[in-house]
């Protein structure tokens, strides 16, 4: 296992960009790239025509350290740059990196039309709660009441579920996991990417140095415990009644379903166009 | 969806035939021109007075089998616009002042990632809303500066339905030779007036694509580059896996704060314009050799000045146009010759004085350089110019 572990790192990750990388010690991050890896050597993809590309944050960096076309945008217009991206070239599997303020503060307008548009991307949403990369400023994740650099008294407002907002707007496939439940995002990844239309995976993921010490969570190995008291699985979920369910949430499959994407009705105008041409 | 095809059909094809005369709108001279220069990409948001090119590439677009989309917002159009010009296409966004200043920022990320793009600006009054349906020529400026960080910017004006399609042309070929976004700034007047223009044949125009690296995948060093400065741009997706950041990076692409590493990436940037100025600097005279007064306009404005020289000339005041169809980087030299011997210098615009500044400072003592401002929503006529003709001389 440990020998098909260190190939797929090898060839998926490059080779001429110096580890070790930006993140944190314990980070979730570095959980996430190697769960990344490893679906996409699982799904068997050529790394030639993958892309992979993000917004301004923590997550930003990382696809520099994956070898596969790499686009690093501004922030909160990764899906942008990647909807130009996939409608310029659609043969490429177009994968987006952000983190909740990233894809859900200033790129949220993006993400909700990039969800109603059903254009076929991948979204890798990684929740932790916070700006983590500018300090632990709150983020619209932020739980109400929780401490920030920006809300020291406590937070006053109530956050986003990544989730259910994405499903709502209309995304094929939306999935919820932790880097604690690394098998699971394994799986949730590959079927995210696999999937045809606008595929979401939130991540759950630690941000000790910011939110996880202001708001007195411990390390990151305490964090991760707390991941996995916290999240229940979809099928268990469904079954708590509601006052169990405060201060947990829902891990799994949220909504997978076929809806035509972006490019399949766009081909129809085309070919409307097409024809309405050459009658002439 | 196939790949882009150069065939034209339909409207377009009859544009395409030897001399075809056809009476356009700006707008529609600057879409015709994107397309004749290539232009497989758009994406764009509706904002008056700029509209028409959205619609009108909404309708060509999906002949060709090339995408268009509406995006949510200018910021997302011109986001996209890098994208898809990262992988290949040569991409447009058409907008309006709101709209340009949302653009900004991902403006300079295709500056610095050196992404090949044209963003049309068609002005009208501002700032803020500002006279969404009226002229003005009030983000010369913005164009040169907006977005934030010290940058090189190349930006054309047009004054005609011609130029539309002829400088769109010029604007496509030169963001692909250089690697960089090009403005298009054109003003309200211009890009609604109709005009008879007589289209180049297809095969009559010079058509410039990008350089693509030639050297394998394994060899290509993305931004490293031969004498030119500009690097070769490899399209997503064929092999050449390399990263791009809006970050200051050295020559694989990769982020650096290294003293020696930034001061040649910035040094390359703005190398890579400043080295070929002649190249770009476009300007046209009219009556400029033996005239006492020139007028030195741009964009609509320019067309009144070449009538106030007619005008002028009948009335015996011997009046000359330098007319500036590149507004950055500023053509010193043209505009040096221009004012030298000159008893004054007359610089009509519609704001308070973005060009005349300029002129000034380029003058350096040469003539009586004077500021003529317009900001009420209209035209400056020929007769305001010879009005204020008659106080200069």
């Amino acid at each position: 296992m440990t020998a098909v572990h260190r190939s797929v790192v090898y060839d998926w990750l490059r080779h001429d960009k110096k580890f070790p990388h930006v993140w944190c010690p314990g980070c979730g991050l570095g959980i996430l790239l190697g769960s990344l890896v490893r679906s996409l050597a699982q799904g068997g993809y050529d790394k030639n025509q993958v892309v992979l590309v993000s917004g301004i944050g923590c997550s930003g960096r990382l696809p520099v350290y994956v070898d596969v076309g790499s686009v690093h945008t501004t922030h909160g217009r990764a899906l942008t740059f990647a909807t130009g991206i996939k409608l310029a070239k659609p043969e490429l599997k177009v994968i987006v990196v952000m983190g909740d303020g990233d894809a859900t503060a200033i790129g949220g307008n993006h993400l909700i039309h990039a969800a109603r548009r059903n254009l076929d991307l991948t979204a890798i949403i990684v929740n932790n709660l916070n700006y983590g990369m500018t300090g632990g400023q709150y983020s619209p994740t932020t739980p109400l009441g929780a401490k920030a650099t920006t809300a020291p008294y406590g937070h006053s407002e109530p956050s986003f579920d990544i989730s259910a907002l994405t499903v709502t707007a209309g995304a094929s496939f939306v999935a919820r996991s932790t880097v604690y439940h690394v098998t699971q995002l394994d799986q949730m990844l590959g079927q995210a990417i696999a999937k045809k239309g606008f595929g979401v995976v939130e991540v759950l993921s630690p941000c000790h140095t910011n939110y996880g010490r202001q708001n007195r969570l411990g390390s990151q190995v305490e964090m991760m415990k707390g991941f996995k008291k916290q999240a229940v699985r979809m099928d268990r979920w469904e079954k708590l009644n509601p006052a169990d369910r405060e201060g947990r949430f829902a891990i799994g499959v949220l909504a997978d379903h076929e809806r035509p994407t972006f490019l399949e009705t766009y081909q129809g105008a085309v070919d409307r166009a097409q024809a309405i041409r050459k009658e002439g | 969806m196939a790949a882009g095809t150069s065939k034209p059909a339909g409207r377009a094809a009859k544009a395409n035939r030897k001399g075809q005369a056809r009476l356009l709108q700006g707008n529609e001279a600057a879409s015709l021109g994107a397309l004749a220069a290539g232009c497989n990409f758009f994406a764009g948001y509706p904002i008056t007075p700029a509209s028409e090119i959205t619609e009108y590439m909404s309708r060509e677009m999906p002949v060709r089998g090339n995408p268009f989309i509406q995006m949510e917002d200018e910021i997302a159009s011109i986001g996209a616009c890098v994208g898809a010009s990262l992988a290949g296409r040569k991409a447009m966004t058409a907008t309006s002042g709101p709209g340009f200043s949302l653009m900004q920022e991902n403006l300079g990320y295709a500056m610095i990632a050196e992404a090949p793009l044209v963003v049309v600006n068609v002005m009208r009054g501002g700032p803020s809303t500002g006279l969404p349906t009226n002229v003005a020529q009030g983000d010369v400026q913005q164009a040169r500066w907006g977005t934030h960080g010290d940058h090189p910017a190349i930006v054309f004006c047009p004054s005609s339905v011609s130029e539309c399609f002829e400088l769109m042309v010029r604007a496509f070929n030169t963001a692909e030779r250089f690697r960089t976004p090009v403005i298009f700034l054109a003003d309200e007047t211009v890009a609604h007036l109709r005009e008879k223009v007589i289209l180049p044949a297809e095969g009559d125009l010079e058509v410039i694509d990008r350089r693509r690296p030639t050297v394998p995948p394994d060899w290509y060093v993305p931004y490293k580059t031969d004498g030119s400065l500009i690097p070769r741009l490899a399209d997503l997706g064929e092999g050449y896996r390399y990263h791009v950041t809006g970050l200051v990076h050295d020559e694989r692409g990769f982020p650096t704060r290294r003293a020696d590493e930034v001061e040649p990436f910035y040094a390359r940037l703005f190398g890579k314009i400043s080295r070929h100025f002649d190249d770009l600097m476009l300007t046209k005279e009219y009556s400029l050799d033996d005239a006492e007064i020139v007028l030195i306009s741009y964009g609509c404005t320019a067309r009144s000045c070449r009538a106030a020289v007619r005008l002028g000339r009948e009335r015996g005041i011997r009046l000359g146009l330098l007319q500036l169809l590149t507004l950055w980087p500023f053509p010193r030299q043209a505009v040096e010759a221009a004012l030298t011997g000159r008893k004054a210098a007359l610089v009509p615009e519609l704001n308070m004085g973005q060009i005349s500044r300029e002129v000034k400072r380029v003058n350096d003592g040469r003539t009586q350089v004077i500021r003529h401002s317009k900001m009420d929503g209209t035209m400056i006529t020929p007769e305001e110019i010879l009005g204020r003709m008659r106080e200069v001389a």
